[in-house]
């Protein structure tokens, strides 16, 4: 009886301490084994990502790899990441012709003619991870959030599924889930990036033409890619404080 | 004032009402806020934890050189270098982190089809990447007849 309390108040004790991935570390080091513990520092990072629209070759890998890894529904309104391919007259360009066949799963078959004067090119899309993101303002239970980290994400047991945030996103980066009737959108790959790994989206890319940054990390390479390129995000207009830092990006892109 | 002091009852009643309205509130608000809501935000910590849970699929190149080394040897200094092995090869986290490998040894790509997934022209692509058109190129089999997919380059 005696032992039962004191391992029920410790029990409690630590759950009242430790709360989410400090209580996994604790179960790690209870098992002896406290080097495998999550050694993630919440506070120590800033994740963005570097698009690269010079170097993208619409060949669909980050599309499928983000659905294989994330359990993302084949259905062709379920994305977390999508590719669009521009065509751009040059003498109109505000009116592109864009087209996206099933997101780029399957890659694009071919459509257009070498030398017809026009513009072609592909740009690899996301959430872009906005530092004062719309979607979380208008959240009516705080089940969507920008982590410490910087990572915009969704707590599945909190979302009502009331669409609001799929509205106010002025990316279009947001969808429901038939399965669970909750928001469904890019998280980043929180799960690997924690575990010192890259995004499945930019470990599949060939090209780099994707890569995750950590801009509270000095050594990381995004710091030079910002630095070397003339850099824009999708509608500065509307300050949302995008992360995904695009080179190369083409005025006619919405 | 008489009139108010008339009237009285009707203020500690509302008063009562309040007060019980209140505590209602407050116990309910106690009971289903979660203990971990809003130490970093208005949200539920526990969520960053929830995240992170999601299991791996892909297991990134590093994992892949540990036991696969000679392959890993015979990509440098070829263009295939910095391409990820699971950009070709697929999800491997199951494969690279079983306790046998050879017991889920993975399916290879079909190399009637896997080369053509990036190498195929298309206009949209940028000028300077390698495109061929499977008509005019190679000889109709498996592009692999010539080309080492790990360092693709002839001579
Ligand atoms: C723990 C060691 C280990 C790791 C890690 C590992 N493999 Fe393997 N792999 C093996 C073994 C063992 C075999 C079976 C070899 C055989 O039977 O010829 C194998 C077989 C394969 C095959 C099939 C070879 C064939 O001849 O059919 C492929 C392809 C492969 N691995 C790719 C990968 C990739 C890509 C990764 C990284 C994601 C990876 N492996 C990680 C040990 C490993
Ligand atoms: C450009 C695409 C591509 C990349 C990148 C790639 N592979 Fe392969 N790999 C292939 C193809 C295609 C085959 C099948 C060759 C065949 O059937 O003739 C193959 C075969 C293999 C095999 C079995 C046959 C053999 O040659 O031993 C292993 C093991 C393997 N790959 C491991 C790896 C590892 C490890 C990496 C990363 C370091 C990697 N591959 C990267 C396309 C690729
Ligand atoms: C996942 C995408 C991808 C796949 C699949 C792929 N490649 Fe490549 N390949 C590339 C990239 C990226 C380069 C480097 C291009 C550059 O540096 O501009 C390249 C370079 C090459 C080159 C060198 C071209 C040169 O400029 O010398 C050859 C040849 C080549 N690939 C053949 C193949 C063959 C054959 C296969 C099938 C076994 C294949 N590739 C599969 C992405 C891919
Ligand atoms: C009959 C042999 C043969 C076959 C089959 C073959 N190739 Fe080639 N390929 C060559 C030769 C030879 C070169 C030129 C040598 C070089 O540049 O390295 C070449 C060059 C390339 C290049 C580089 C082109 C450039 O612009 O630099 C790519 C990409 C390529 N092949 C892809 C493929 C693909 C994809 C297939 C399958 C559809 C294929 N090859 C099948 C022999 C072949």
């Amino acid at each position: 009886m005696e032992a039962d309390r004191r391992e029920f108040l410790k029990q409690t004790g630590l759950l009242l301490v430790l709360t989410g991935a400090a209580a996994q570390a604790w179960d790690f080091v209870l098992a002896g084994e406290p080097e495998k513990a999550p050694t993630y520092k919440l506070l120590d990072h800033w994740w963005a990502m570097a698009m690269d629209i010079r170097k993208c070759i619409g060949c669909g890998n980050c599309v499928r790899a983000c659905k294989t890894e994330n359990g993302v529904l084949l259905e062709p309104d379920c994305f977390r990441t999508w590719v669009e391919r521009y065509h751009v007259h040059p003498d109109d360009p505000g009116h592109p012709e864009v087209d996206s066949p099933n997101g780029g799963y399957g890659g694009f078959p071919e459509k257009y003619k070498a030398g017809d004067g026009s513009k072609n090119f592909f740009v690899p899309k996301m959430c872009n991870h906005c530092a004062h993101s719309p979607c979380v303002q208008v959240c009516p239970v705080g089940a969507t959030f920008e982590s410490p980290d910087g990572v915009v994400l969704v707590d599945k047991t909190y979302c009502l599924g009331c669409r609001y945030c799929v509205q106010a996103c002025p990316y279009g980066c947001r969808y429901i889930d038939p399965r669970t009737e909750t928001v469904d959108k890019c998280s980043l790959c929180y799960h690997r990036i924690t575990k010192g790994l890259t995004t499945a989206c930019c470990e599949v890319c060939p090209m780099g033409a994707r890569k995750l940054g950590d801009l509270k990390d000095p050594k990381d390479p995004i710091h030079d890619f910002l630095k070397d390129h003339m850099i824009h995000v999708l509608k500065p207009e509307m300050a949302t404080g995008a992360k995904a830092y695009y080179n190369g990006l083409d005025g006619s892109v919405r | 004032m008489r009139e108010w002091l008339r009237d009285r009852e009707h203020m500690v009643r509302m008063g009562i009402l309040f007060a019980g309205a209140l505590a209602v509130f407050l116990v309910a608000r106690a009971v289903m806020v979660p203990k971990d809501f809003g130490t970093y935000g208005h949200f539920r910590t526990g969520a960053l934890a929830d995240n992170m849970a999601h299991p791996l699929v892909f297991a990134g190149r590093q994992a892949c050189g540990d036991c696969h080394d000679d392959i890993v040897a015979s990509r440098k200094g070829s263009k295939h270098e910095q391409i990820g092995c699971e950009a070709c090869h697929g999800a491997l986290e199951a494969h690279a982190s079983a306790d046998d490998p050879s017991a889920l040894k993975p399916k290879l790509p079909d190399v009637k089809t896997i080369c053509l997934v990036c190498h195929r022209e298309n206009v949209a692509k940028p000028a300077g990447f390698p495109q061929v058109d499977p008509k005019d190129h190679g000889d109709g089999g498996p592009c692999t007849s010539c080309h080492n997919p790990h360092h693709p380059e002839i001579s």
